[in-house]
């Protein structure tokens, strides 16, 4: 019989048992009949021979080597039972730890999700990403993107790795269909070999296609597929009409095909591209990613990349000085959602553990009340060991039983919080229960189970057998007090680190939505547009259509004043170059940087930025005049110092030096309400007239540019008839990422506010739990001193006195608990203030007033069970002993 | 009671379990008095502690069991030597033998003969 068929035919065994022992007495029996032996005789000397039946079939158990499970499952049954025995207890335990594991499961199904699952391609840890690492910092670091010249040469040279190559390339598709600006990547052939990914319609571009000349031909997503051919088959070989140039479409990706951080919508070929910043080798912009060949190594690629990097250091020592070439895993990257991932499942962890606490006191207080009767089984021969597998058992199912409902909790909740989410969470669609959250929430309900288990398995353990069982009906409670006094301390101080968190995030939030932007928020439109291809051919006339646009824009109704600016404060992107103040350069690592912006001269009227000094840019600052420059106040002092600024000139190698300092204006939060109080960013602000741009650059800044519209009326609203008028002749001009000012300066404070909302339901869901412990624990040491308190009465106590007497009691533990609180609160505030931005450090006002509210709420859960106690009729009591 | 018994040293019920299944298919109740018979009433064999160490070699897979009509057609557990029970039977004997040879040559030595 194999140890699992024990479990299920441990009757046979036992009936089996049973008859060959019986088998043996009467053989044992019949031999000694046979020899002349009185058969009550016999049957006695039989016996005396064999011994103790029962206890033979003991050892006999014992034998068998597999008594541990039948005992586990005995117990197993036995707290089964129980647990139906006291519905009660077993429905807040089992809400309790589902609720616990049910949230802790979430916080890691998305962490699992985003963070640690490889990238979803075939043999992901053969996957790199290649980049240019210079021996010297700058102000970006000291990682680059590939130059063309340089990507090539890699590409060329290595023996164990295929490399490919890609750079983002966004634009507008104006056929088939309405104009649209999409995400486009240039990309070399083989880019999806080195993937792994196979095309869902057609095919991958050849290596003879990633060649200047050859016929233009296009990839596109699965969406866009979708969106403009109406998942047609015929797609394939239909034309597309990208930035002004037709593609023959060859592929369509896969569907939910992810890359880097996101999905472009067109691929070009990239070899195909005669752009003169590809032929640049000081130019970067190439991304690099590459599968090792099968056989090589990591380190092997990494010594060939050194060794190319070496020799390209000494071939071109211009550009490539001090620069060598690095692989590394590809990885996702999720930095920015890393902290706020981890926060969460600290506080959520946090949650979990006063559920723990609760229940640990629970149980202790149930173990103690059992005490007479495990002393009995003690007594009646069960191995104290026995008793506290017993215990454990029994946490163990009840942590497992919390455990299942969590997950079942989980597999719902996760799809809603991940909705909630600001913003969108990088690698969503990655986010599902598999079998590593199935393993990490069965981990975390059997330490649980185990956690809340020990106190009492361990006291079980220890107990004086013999003093239990003389102290009668009278309960010994002094050890259990202090245990229980232990598990209070823990929950108030768990739940105080939460609650003072919760309280120094909503302070910050406060603080933060009560800055000033700089800007006039309310009724601002702000979208980005993209010209037509072949306007932006004539620097002239990308000047001329520009000046067109705002003109035209200006007639729409509802629109007060209407603007273009390349960078939009509080939206992603930034236009960080170096300054200088006399005529001669320094060196680019000693300049100080600003943030400049190339505007029309509306600009400061539509963002409501206020004048300090001297003017606004006019429509007199164009080519031909003067170059000149408004700055913010933080440049004004940085600048100049106390000198004034007016007047001053300003060098900023654009080819329109030096630009002379026409007014001052106040300073703009570019990084955001908590952002912009970061030292270490660049915050001096600079603008300058588009009209001033270089030739050389009107193209470029073109690409780059948005609108910024004042309107009279709900800015979203006059998005469509912008649309229109902006289309232009050709139907290739659009409107595009439209959105407001107001939204982009909420959007900053998004995910301070999205911490603060769960920091905060955490901490209610603490401050609930704690105060049920107390509660608890408390009404449970009071009703084992109802005969001590019946002595007090009697003696002429006043029920205040006996309410006091326990408030007492509480208050200490209550007390202790906030001061260890206050200091891993202390401890939790610095690791706020280092992963969220705007956080100051904790201030004494946040510590009081939270502190009061949990303690406002811990002597309300105590008030009841002393109340109760100070009811207590001293006859009756002291009648109970 | 003729001789005075000894107790069994510890370890050697199994081996002396092993060598009377050897010879053959046998029931608890056998054993017990085999044994008994064998050792000529010199040793001690506690028929308490007999059906638990059956069991034990049974778990430990050396010996097998299943049930039996005996000659007076009764059921009965049959006991029987697996191959790893032989194997282990081979090496025990050895090494009990080898040990007391050992024991009766130290015990055979002349006192003070050593000179």
């Amino acid at each position: 019989m194999r140890w699992w068929q024990r479990l299920w035919r441990r009757k046979q065994m036992e009936e089996q048992l049973d008859k060959e022992m019986r088998f043996h007495l009467e053989q044992h029996i019949a031999d000694l009949v046979a020899r002349g032996h009185d058969p009550v005789e016999a049957r006695r000397l039989a016996r005396l021979a064999l011994g103790g039946p029962e206890q033979v079939k003991e050892e006999c158990r014992d034998a068998r080597g597999t008594r541990w499970l039948e005992d586990f499952w005995q117990d197993f049954r036995y707290s089964l039972r129980t647990l139906r025995q006291r519905p009660g207890f077993a429905a807040v335990a089992l809400l309790t730890l589902a609720l616990g594991t049910g949230a802790t499961t979430v916080m890691f199904t998305v962490i699992n999700g985003v963070m640690l699952k490889p990238l979803a391609y075939p043999q992901p840890e053969r996957l790199l990403r290649l980049q240019e690492k210079t021996d010297f910092s700058t102000h970006w670091g000291d990682l680059w993107a590939f130059t063309y010249p340089n990507f090539l040469d890699c590409k060329r040279e290595s023996r164990s790795l295929i490399v490919a190559g890609f750079s983002s390339a966004r634009g507008t598709i104006s056929e088939p269909g309405d104009a649209e600006h999409v995400e486009g990547w240039e990309i070399t052939s083989d880019l999806f070999t080195v993937l792994g990914v196979n095309l869902s319609r057609g095919r991958a571009f050849l290596p003879e296609e990633d060649r200047p000349g050859a016929p233009p031909v296009a990839i596109i997503s699965y969406g866009l597929w979708q969106r403009r051919f109406g998942a047609s088959p015929d797609a394939l070989g239909k034309s597309l009409v990208f930035e002004g140039k037709p593609y023959t479409v060859v592929g369509v990706t896969p569907a939910g095909l992810w890359l880097d951080d996101g999905l472009p919508d067109v691929f070009i070929p990239l070899g195909q591209d005669t752009s003169a910043w590809l032929q640049n080798r000081e130019a970067h912009g190439v991304g690099a990613w590459a599968r090792l060949r099968p056989g090589a190594t990591l380190a092997q690629a990494q010594a060939e990349l050194a060794v190319v990097g070496r020799q390209l250091a000494e071939q071109y020592p211009k550009s490539n000085k001090g620069r060598t070439f690095i692989a590394d895993r590809l990885r996702p990257d999720v930095s920015d959602v890393q902290s706020s991932l981890w926060l969460l499942l600290g506080a959520v962890g946090v949650v979990l553990l006063i559920a723990c606490a609760n229940l640990a006191s629970l149980l202790l207080a149930r173990a103690v009340s059992r005490e007479r009767e495990l002393a009995m089984r003690v007594a009646l021969g069960a191995g104290r060991g026995r008793l506290a597998r017993q215990c454990l058992t029994e946490s163990a199912v009840l942590g497992l039983a919390g455990g299942a409902l969590g997950v079942a909790l989980a597999a719902v909740g996760v799809r809603p919080f991940v909705a909630f989410w600001p913003g969108s969470l990088p690698r969503a669609e990655e986010i599902q229960l598999d079998w590593r959250v199935l393993v990490f929430a069965l981990a975390v309900s059997l330490l649980c189970g185990f956690l809340f288990g020990l106190a009492p398995a361990l006291r079980v353990s220890k107990r004086e057998l013999e003093q239990t069982l003389r102290a009668g009906s009278r309960t010994v409670v002094g050890g259990s007090r202090r245990l229980h006094g232990a598990f209070v301390m823990a929950e108030v101080a768990l739940a105080v680190v939460l609650l003072v968190s919760a309280g120094m995030l909503g302070r910050t939030l406060l603080r933060l939505s009560s800055l000033d932007t700089g800007v006039n928020v309310r009724n601002i439109l702000i979208g980005r547009v993209g010209l037509s291809a072949d306007t932006l051919e004539n620097p002239e006339r990308t000047r001329a259509v520009w000046r067109d646009l705002l003109d035209r824009g200006r007639r729409v109704p509802g629109v007060e004043s209407i603007a273009m600016v390349d960078t939009v404060p509080m939206r992603e992107g930034d236009n960080q170059i170096g300054y200088w103040t006399t005529p001669a350069e320094p060196p680019q690592d000693k300049q100080p940087m600003v943030l400049a912006n190339s505007v029309s001269p509306d600009y400061f009227k539509v963002m409501g930025i206020r004048l300090r000094k001297g003017r606004f840019l006019n429509d007199q600052d164009r080519l031909g005049n003067e170059s000149v420059a408004v700055v913010d106040e933080v440049m004004a002092r940085e600048a100049f110092g106390g000198e004034e600024p007016l007047g001053k000139y300003v060098w900023i190698g654009l080819g329109t030096d030096p630009l002379r300092v026409v007014g001052v204006v106040g300073h703009v939060r570019q990084w955001g309400l908590a952002g912009d109080d970061d030292r270490t960013r660049v915050r001096a602000q600079l603008y300058y007239p588009f009209e001033q741009v270089p030739d050389k650059l009107v193209r470029r800044w073109s690409e780059l540019m948005s609108l910024a519209v004042r309107t009279s009326v709900e800015p979203l609203s006059a998005v469509e008839p912008l649309r229109r008028v902006l289309r232009g002749a050709a139907n290739d001009q659009v409107l595009y990422q439209a959105s407001t000012m107001e939204h982009l300066a909420r959007a900053t404070l998004a995910r301070q506010r999205f911490l603060m909302l769960l920091f905060g339901l955490f901490a209610g869901l603490a401050l609930l739990l704690s105060s049920i412990g107390i509660y608890g624990v408390l009404e449970y040491l009071t009703r084992q001193r109802v005969p001590e308190i019946g002595v007090r009465m009697a003696l002429g106590a006043t029920a205040g006195e006996v309410i006091r007497l326990v408030l007492r009691q509480s208050l200490r533990m209550i007390l202790i608990g906030v001061g260890m609180g206050a200091a891993g609160a202390f401890a939790a505030g610095r690791l706020l203030q280092r992963l969220v931005e705007g956080m100051r450090p904790a201030e004494p006002l946040t510590f009081a007033v939270m502190i009061s509210v949990f303690l406002a709420a811990a002597l309300a859960a105590s008030f009841v069970p002393a109340r109760r106690a100070s009811r207590v009729d001293p006859t009756s009591a002291l009648r109970e002993e | 009671m003729a001789a005075q018994k000894s107790d069994l040293p510890q370890g050697t019920l199994d081996l002396l379990i092993l060598k009377v299944v050897a010879l053959g298919p046998v029931h608890g109740y056998a054993i017990a008095q085999r044994l008994q018979q064998v050792s000529r009433d010199v040793v001690q064999v506690p028929q308490g502690s007999l059906y638990p160490a059956l069991h034990r070699l049974e778990n430990r897979g050396q010996l097998a069991a299943d049930w039996q009509e005996t000659e007076t057609g009764r059921e009965a557990k049959f006991y029987r030597l697996t191959r790893k029970g032989r194997a282990q039977l081979e090496t025990e004997a050895a090494s009990w033998l080898r040990l007391t040879e050992a024991v009766g040559l130290i015990l055979g030595m002349s006192e003070g003969g050593s000179e």
